[in-house]
């Protein structure tokens, strides 16, 4: 079992967690956007192999935060707190 | 030098001291240019360099590999072929697949072992009842067959099953199609890669893409680990890695890789003689030829390219087994393995043309690509050959995400991601 840090929990079982997408994929503004531009908010993901930024939930605090990690060796880098600047 | 096997040349053989037999396949050096690229040399990338050359005459094709034939998921799955799906798209798809498996043995010249032992989806409650009547109703009116099965009927499929008065998940009753079943996955690799090969495919093994050749915006080739490669059609059938390959090609997938796990335990007499699922346990279950238990369940949460699988999954699985069969308690587990799969927002898999003209994609086919091989492979040749969609893959192109029309099989038939 791996364990995931929350940054506000601390070290937690992976069971605890969900996977809630990629860092950075903000929502387009909802009045000038085309079909293609809503597709790829909605459904395209980067899905890198290797290291990778997402957004990932506590589900037993609700806390939702940015965790570095890498999708090979499941190693993580790092997690923070989710602030506009993280996105970034 | 014996090339087509039968009862006959087994027999002279034996007289030969078995000296006659051929490699089932060349291993050629790649040329400059083909007509046709297929990357990935799984069950879809041999099966689709297999209906190229026999469906549409095109036999100068490669099929590149980067490691061994079938050494994906082709060779991680849990075998099982079906065709229980709700939507009309979703049914031709699949059925289309398990027909040309019912034939696929002959028409190969070589053994895949499909044992068409029936697919028995269990039924807990009252509720699970009218959801398994729906299903069968909507494969009935899909023109595929399927039958509700009271209590009685289903226990006497799978006699060992937990019938304690306490237990979790008692059998109400399920649904089977008796033609799904189980085909040997190595052998369906090995058969298509055998009988392209007979048709003058090239397949090369041990050689990865670096990198797409484009030139004036339209896919000309792959560069790879054994030299540039170039064809005016590329069609690439890599799942597990689509997003990898796409992102060297220039565009996004709406695809997140995960790691599925299946197991087998040590070899038993037989005791289990279908397919059998819980959908509330969430694990499935049949027995190979060879008397093991192969075992299947949901996705590792976490999305990964990391073949290995988690403990809290597998330990999911194997308490959901043991509640639906409490004598494999006994059972000592043998492997335990992972492959990576392409999941995808509405669980149906993505085939037809790439945002880079000229490469084709057949991906995303998420936890069940095994079953559908032959239709990956005929559909994606389709697209090859002709530069269009045959009727079958069209709901199924990269465009249904931007207009809208998708094709939602985990509230379908209840896929669990």
């Amino acid at each position: 079992m791996q364990l995931f840090p929350c940054p506000f929990c601390g070290l937690r079982s992976e069971t605890e967690f969900h996977f809630g997408g990629d860092m950075g994929n903000l929502r387009p503004d909802g009045t000038e956007t085309d079909a293609a531009t809503w597709s790829s908010y909605l459904f395209l993901r980067n899905n890198p192999k290797g290291r990778t930024s997402e957004v990932w939930m506590h589900l037993t605090c609700g806390e939702v935060f940015r965790l570095d990690r890498d999708t090979v060796t499941h190693v993580v880098e790092k997690s923070a707190a989710l602030t506009v600047e993280a996105h970034q | 030098m014996t090339r087509r096997y039968s009862a006959l040349s087994l027999f002279k053989e034996g007289l030969n001291n078995q000296q006659g037999w051929q490699k089932a396949w060349r291993s050629p050096e790649p040329r400059l240019r083909y007509d046709v690229i297929v990357i990935g040399g799984g069950g879809h990338g041999l099966a689709t360099a297999y209906y190229l050359a026999r469906n549409h005459g095109i036999t100068n094709v490669a099929v590149i590999e980067r490691g061994w034939l079938g050494g994906g998921n082709t060779g991680r799955n849990t075998t099982v072929v079906r065709s229980n799906y709700f939507f009309p798209e979703s049914v031709a798809l699949y059925d289309l697949a398990l027909r040309l498996y019912e034939g696929l043995s002959k028409e190969l010249n070589y053994n895949i072992m499909l044992s068409q032992r029936g697919m028995l989806t269990l039924a807990h409650s009252p509720a699970d009842m009218e959801m398994s009547a729906r299903s069968v109703n909507a494969m009935l009116i899909n023109g595929v067959e399927a039958e509700l099965l009271s209590a009685e009927e289903a226990r006497a499929l799978v006699p060992l099953y937990n019938d304690a008065p306490d237990a979790r998940y008692p059998i109400h009753g399920g649904l089977i199609q008796r033609r799904g079943g189980t085909a040997r996955h190595d052998a369906v690799a090995w058969g298509y890669a055998r009988a392209a090969d007979g048709l003058g495919v090239d397949i090369i093994q041990n050689c990865e893409v670096t990198e797409f050749i484009i030139e004036g915006g339209r896919c000309r080739g792959v560069r790879t680990t054994k030299g540039d490669i170039r064809a005016e059609r590329t069609g690439m059938a890599v799942a597990g890695h689509s997003s990898v390959l796409a992102e060297k090609a220039g565009f996004r997938l709406p695809i997140t890789s995960y790691a599925l796990q299946a197991c087998v335990s040590e070899p038993v007499k037989p005791a289990l003689d279908c397919v059998v699922l819980s959908p509330a346990t969430g694990t499935y279950v049949s027995q190979s030829d060879k008397g093991e238990m192969v075992i299947g369940g949901g996705l590792d949460r976490i999305p990964s390219y990391g073949q290995r699988g988690n403990l809290p999954v597998l330990e999911t699985v194997i308490s959901g087994l043991l509640e639906m069969f409490p004598s494999f308690r006994q059972l000592k587990l043998m492997r335990q393995w992972a492959g990576i799969v392409d999941v995808v927002p509405d669980s149906s898999p993505i085939i037809g043309e790439s945002p880079l003209p000229g490469l084709f994609l057949n991906c995303g086919w998420g936890t069940g690509g095994f079953k559908a091989i032959p239709a990956g492979g005929t559909l994606l040749a389709h697209l090859l050959a002709t530069g269009r969609h045959h009727d079958i893959s069209r709901p199924f192109d990269l465009d249904r995400f931007v207009r809208g029309r998708l094709i939602d099989e985990a509230i379908g038939s209840g896929i669990a991601h």
